[in-house]
């Protein structure tokens, strides 16, 4: 029964989707339209349908109801209950639900809420946002049906990959979707004002909140993703320029661009077209990476049964949306008027520089992930790794944090250097003597070098703006943007000393052997079974001490599961507040000793502490922006009150 | 204005091309071999141990001996090698001179596989550490190469042989041989 | 970040367990060279080899058996005095150049490497038309970026 209501419900979202974008069809066209007052309550009522069918599906996997075809492919019954609830998003028709939940969602949101745009632009925004909506419909419902019966009932389900028993896992997919899905809103709100030719400041201060927001998401799920694979592929490893990885960075890449180009666009009515054209391609950099991690195209995997109509379906669906968005914007940019014009030595200025760096980095991403896939064309095969993203990315890395070292000291619209020059001198200073004392100190790459010096500038930096301000009176927003530059700063620190100094081992150990990495002392004390509700492990007892201090007991695990059968390294991490000890404990030698790998990561969690921060400063800007919108709209409210109160006062009152 | 309607409709072209790529790729059938760059090449030089007590071992001058031979690359533990071994059988008995690369197998194993789905090699190697396979740019198992008279690698099959393998084995084998 | 593999192997069904050998690992796929200086530089060049048999991962970040018989060669090979140079080459010699992340100049990789060049002079273009119309007020807006 549950399942046909999440069926219904979703086919009943789906036709509210089309009613939609038929009224948004007319109101954009005229004002006042009667078919337009259908659109919002269209829109809200769709974003509550779909949540229904998603927590449908969610009861499904939760009650383990295995006459759901994908709850017996995906779940198990005796599988712990968070897992089983995970596994409901763990797929590819869950997830396809999640999308399409998150995006109605966030489009009854808009609707519900937003009334300071025209309402024709609104009602093309919410056209659009039907529009995209619809094609996934399809989608889901023709192709990917995620409700569908199995009869007969299987006894037993299939369970899931044991690399995803992992509550880190479980709860990053949603977190990154939110990201995906909410720049669709971007988009929507993009098309809406290309289409009715409103790229006003008051535009931009609309879409801010939500490519924020998106950034937000992105920011937190591409930081939990790469400590999951750190602490749970057991070698250590934390960023790989993987495709999958490379198609979830593309849309940060273009979402952070496009939220500093907005800033200027609300701030200073500059750089129109350009911002409508990060708007569109954030969310198909969202698109492109779906299609890639779906349709199986760029990883060379064997055992993917991949299905070429699911992936004709999404890349139909892109072709329609991306190639309709770029060709409506070919066509409308040049009705775009131009915006205010700014000297290069302003904060616009340093902006546009950030800007063409991010695409830049994008387009090297692009090249480098789509590049193998252009030459299997002519059956020759190439790899593209991190010899070739770290180098040629930093070329346009480097300079752009040099940028945002300084950027956010200069004043909009035109500034002088000698306004900035002591801060200017510190930054630079303090750069170059880490540099230099690197150099002395360690024998390190250029790169690493480089990125130690400037992270440690860029760490001062950040908080140069607030300098010669009253702390007090600072703007939430302004501190977002602080503790967000220091968090880029942090986690780059934590790349470069990582990549610098990390110390491995690894050995085969009898119990009683001690073994040192680094600054490290491990002793094996013994190695015993233990069971867990779905595996048994082999399970290390090893006691760990940092430069002779007090041991500390540490279990790395290597486990194996049987619903299905797999196998896990669980690692033991010591963590410090300069870096983090990783134990992995590995097979059986043949002579009765264990392979132990460990390493010795200095300030390697300092990488997260990074993201996080990068995601708390857009939390608190986003706060920031939400609360003056809101005493803006209070301001205008009571303004109008008083004026009609005014107004009131004087002629007769109306009868 | 003109120049940025130009950049403009780059973009849509680019866009094009890679929905393009994109579309062409999805239908391609996606075969994920790593395709060896041996073939033309002379065999490596190596030396292997008998795998089994009953055929000896393989070295680099067996496979020079002035007649053609299949090479192939298996393992007791390797599911599509017991798929295979009919068609192995099969081309045995058309007289292929078969010879076998035993990877990272325990000879007791061995000794069971053979048993099981027959022995069509005349001699088998003990590769326990992959290096032929790597030396000769093998990427799983199992694999099948022709080698001809001289020691050099003319072709590469990659994946377990079916039946429609055969004749195409057979023609490279002659093509080898002439 | 590795993560959303194993979530596309749950999308189509999990993999059935592959069939796995006996044998213990080779000497040097899960031992470390003597010389620290030696391992330092096999362990770069093994971040920077393809696992054949694995989803991509490097041969340093794999267990399958495979990778850790790529690292026993890459090993024995560098202690041997090879340089990284030449196992690299030697690998490619034997597998194309599918086995190595970094990409070498070629007919077939250059606009790996072009493309690159091709940004930074649009960039570096930009960049320079803003600061050429500094002291002209009529200049455009920066659309072009």
């Amino acid at each position: 029964m549950i399942a046909e209501l999440g069926l219904a419900a979703l086919w009943l979202a789906a036709a509210l989707a089309v009613l939609q974008l038929i009224g948004a069809l007319f109101g954009a066209r005229h004002d006042g339209n009667e078919l337009a007052a259908l659109v919002r309550p269209a829109a809200v009522l769709q974003g509550l349908l779909c949540a229904v069918s998603f927590l449908a599906l969610v009861y499904a996997f939760a009650v383990t109801d295995l006459s759901v075809k994908l709850v017996a492919a995906n779940s198990h019954s005796v599988k712990p209950l968070a897992f089983k609830l995970s596994g409901a998003w763990a797929n590819h028709e869950g997830s396809m639900l999640l999308w399409i939940t998150v995006m109605a969602f966030a489009g009854g949101l808009i609707a519900f809420i937003e009334r300071r745009l025209p309402e024709r632009t609104m009602m093309a925004t919410l056209g659009t946002q039907a529009f995209v909506g619809i094609g996934f419909y399809l989608f889901i419902l023709l192709s990917s049906n995620p409700f569908e019966r199995l009869s007969p009932v299987p006894p037993e389900g299939n369970g899931l990959n044991p690399l995803l028993q992992d509550m880190g896992v479980s709860f990053h997919p949603p977190t990154l979707y939110i990201g995906y899905v909410g720049l669709s809103v971007a988009f929507s709100f993009a098309l809406g004002a290309l289409l009715t030719r409103q790229v006003t400041p008051e535009f931009a201060r609309v879409m801010r909140p939500w490519v924020l927001g998106s950034w937000i998401f992105l920011t937190i799920g591409i930081t939990a993703g790469s400590y999951w694979a750190y602490y749970e592929l057991g070698w250590g490893g934390w960023w790989f320029w993987d495709p999958v990885e490379n198609a979830s960075l593309m849309p940060w890449l273009a979402a952070t661009a496009l939220l500093h180009s907005a800033s200027v666009l609300a701030a200073r009515d500059a750089l129109r077209t350009w911002t409508i054209m990060l708007g569109v391609v954030a969310f198909s950099m969202s698109m492109v990476g779906t299609f890639l991690v779906r349709s199986g195209i760029l990883t060379s995997v064997h055992a993917f049964a991949v299905d070429p109509e699911r992936g004709s379906f999404i890349l139909m669906l892109l072709a329609l949306y991306i190639g309709g968005a770029l060709v409506i914007f070919a066509l409308r940019a040049n009705t775009i008027a131009e915006g205010e014009r700014f000297s290069v030595l302003s904060r616009e200025g340093a902006l546009v520089v950030n800007n063409v760096a991010l695409t830049a980095i994008l387009g090297i991403v692009l090249l480098g992930t789509l590049y193998p896939l252009l030459t299997e064309a002519f059956d020759v095969r190439v790899s593209v790794g991190p010899p070739y993203f770290d180098p040629v990315s930093a070329i346009f890395f480097l300079p752009m944090l040099a940028i945002m070292a300084v950027g956010p000291l200069l004043r909009w619209r035109k500034d002088s250097f000698d306004r900035i020059k002591v801060p200017v001198l510190i930054i630079a200073l303090v750069t170059v003597a880490v540099f230099a004392l690197v150099l002395v100190l360690a024998d390190v790459s250029f790169l690493s070098l480089m990125g130690m010096a400037m992270s440690i500038g860029v760490a001062i930096a950040s908080f140069m703006p607030l300098r010669g301000r009253s702390i007090r009176r600072v703007p939430l927003a302004v501190w977002g943007m602080c503790i967000a530059h220091f968090g880029v700063a942090l986690a780059l620190f934590g790349v470069a000393a990582d990549t610098a100094f990390q110390k491995e081992r690894l050995v085969a150990a009898s119990p009683g052997d001690t073994v040192e990495v680094g600054p490290w002392e491990a002793k094996l004390a013994s190695i015993s079974p233990v069971a867990g509700p779905n595996w048994t492990a082999m399970q290390g007892d090893i006691f760990v001490s940092y430069m002779g201090g007090p041991p500390t007991e540490t279990f790395p695990q290597a486990r194996s599961f049987w619903a299905p059968q797999g196998e896990t390294s669980e690692v033991a991490l010591v963590t410090r507040w300069n870096g983090q000890l990783y134990v992995a404990l590995g097979n059986r030698a043949e002579d009765g000793r264990w392979q132990l790998r460990l390493w010795w990561k200095p300030f390697v969690t300092w990488i997260w502490y990074g993201g996080l921060l990068i995601a708390l400063g857009g939390a608190m800007a986003l706060i920031g922006r939400v609360i003056g919108d809101v005493r803006r709209r209070h301001a205008t409210a009571r303004g109008e009150e008083r004026r009609a109160e005014e107004a009131g006062l004087l002629p007769e009152p109306a009868e | 204005m003109k120049r940025l309607r130009y950049t403009l409709w780059i973009i849509v072209g680019f866009a094009a091309a890679l929905f393009g790529l994109f579309a062409y790729q999805l239908s391609q059938p996606k075969d994920e071999f790593v395709e060896s760059a041996m073939v033309g090449q002379p065999m490596p030089e190596f030396d292997l141990p008998p795998a089994v007590a009953e055929r000896p071992g393989l070295s680099r001058v067996d496979l020079a001996d002035g007649q053609p031979k299949l090479l192939n690359v298996f393992a007791s533990w390797c599911v599509p090698c017991a798929a295979e071994a009919p068609q192995l059988d099969a081309l045995e008995r058309s007289g292929a001179n078969i010879v076998g690369v035993a990877i990272r197998d325990r000879p007791e194993d061995l000794e069971r596989f053979l048993a099981i789905y027959g022995n069509p090699f005349s001699r088998i190697g003990r590769d326990d550490i992959s290096e032929v396979q790597l030396a000769i740019g093998s990427s799983g198992v199992p694999e099948t190469f022709v080698i001809d008279g001289s020691g050099t690698i003319t072709y590469q099959h990659i994946g377990d042989i079916r039946e429609g393998d055969v004749p195409t084995l057979l023609d490279e084998l002659q093509k080898a041989g002439s | 970040m590795r993560f959303l593999l194993p979530i596309l192997a749950a999308f189509f069904l999990v993999q059935p367990a592959s069939a796995q050998d006996r044998m213990p690992p080779a000497p040097y796929a899960y031992t470390q060279l003597e010389d620290p200086a030696l391992e330092d530089q096999a362990r770069e060049l093994m971040h920077t080899l393809r696992c054949l048999k694995c989803q991509s991962q490097s041969i340093a970040d794999s267990d399958a058996p495979m990778a850790g018989d790529m690292r026993h060669q890459v090993r024995t090979r560098i202690a041997a005095g090879e340089s990284p140079a030449e196992v690299r080459e030697w690998l490619i010699s034997r597998y194309g150049d599918y086995v190595s992340y970094e990409p070498q100049v070629s007919s077939t990789t250059w606009p790996l490497f072009a493309i690159p060049v091709v940004l930074i002079l649009l960039a570096a273009g930009v960049l320079l038309r803003r600061v050429g119309r500094r002291d002209e007020p009529e200049a455009g807006e920066g659309e072009g970026a």
